[in-house]
């Protein structure tokens, strides 16, 4: 991904230095073009189109906003009910991400989901335990979330 | 339009010191550690985001100046809180703060007996 952007800013400095116009329309105009020259020689990289995986950091992002306004809602709805009634466990999570940054990432956004924390990932990088503050409701639906959140990841870094 | 920019960021200024509120509520209230680190790491973040995101569109759109200064502040809360909760809760495991009374479930306990077993 980082060969094929530094690439398609070669293609756009190229651009410039071919119309003689060393304006900021110019590289952009050159970065467009350099995008679709990239977009038909897609075939002679290893890895797939690049822009693909710019949509999929930018999905990610909104994501990430919109758990933690979800978390928010979720935390202020046990603070302000009358009675204590939530059941905190910590509980076992396989993850099949390997590279550390993809593990980090990970339990950010289990940090920020509604109702979960990181407690400790373990040492052969497998395993996430997890502190949740409900879990008999949760468990299933969370399973879920995790599971979206790890396709996410993973469209990221394929 | 000054109208509706003023009425935006005083929403959002609001909004945000209501959740720290809250969230100094939860800490107050909740019976451990590890339930008071839960509104602590989140609420407290969205509120300080949201004040700051208030005080940028304020400097923005009424003195137009763009301080991309505040904009990094957002960046950073955003990055660090998380992990400052994960620290600590884990700090805390670590040096074995019990948990409340009413949990149900502690993998973690089972996973690091199994380890010491084996090591024996």
């Amino acid at each position: 991904m980082a060969f094929q952007l530094l690439l398609n800013f070669f293609l756009a400095y190229i651009w410039m230095f071919l119309s003689n116009d060393y304006s900021s329309l110019a590289f952009f105009k050159g970065y467009f073009f350099g995008a679709l020259i990239l977009f038909f020689l897609r075939r002679f990289f290893k890895q797939r189109f690049y822009l693909l995986n710019v949509m999929a950091v930018i999905k990610l992002f909104f994501l990430f906003c919109s758990e933690l306004v979800k978390a928010n809602i979720g935390v202020v709805k046990v603070v302000l009910s009358p009675k204590l009634s939530m059941q905190p466990a910590i509980f076992a999570l396989e993850t099949d991400l390997e590279k550390d940054w993809e593990i980090t990432l990970l339990s950010n956004l289990i940090t920020l989901t509604p109702g979960t924390l990181v407690i400790e990932v373990s040492e052969d990088n497998k395993t996430l335990y997890i502190h949740a503050m409900d879990i008999d409701d949760v468990e299933q639906a969370k399973l879920d979330i995790k599971n979206s959140f790890e396709k996410a990841i993973k469209e990221v870094s394929r | 339009m000054i109208e509706i920019s003023k009425f935006v960021v005083g929403l959002l200024i609001l909004l945000g010191s209501l959740l720290s509120l809250l969230a100094a509520i939860g800490v107050v209230r909740l019976p451990d550690a590890y339930t008071r680190n839960h509104a602590a790491s989140k609420s407290a973040t969205l509120g300080v985001l949201s004040i700051l995101l208030g005080l940028f569109l304020y400097y923005l759109l009424i003195d137009h100046v763009a301080n991309a200064r505040v904009l990094l502040g957002i960046v950073f809360v955003f990055i660090t809180s998380p992990i400052a909760g994960h620290l600590i809760m884990r700090a805390a495991y670590n040096i074995g703060v019990p948990l409340w009374e009413n949990s149900v479930q502690d993998d973690l306990q089972k996973a690091r007996k199994r380890k010491k077993v084996d090591e024996q």
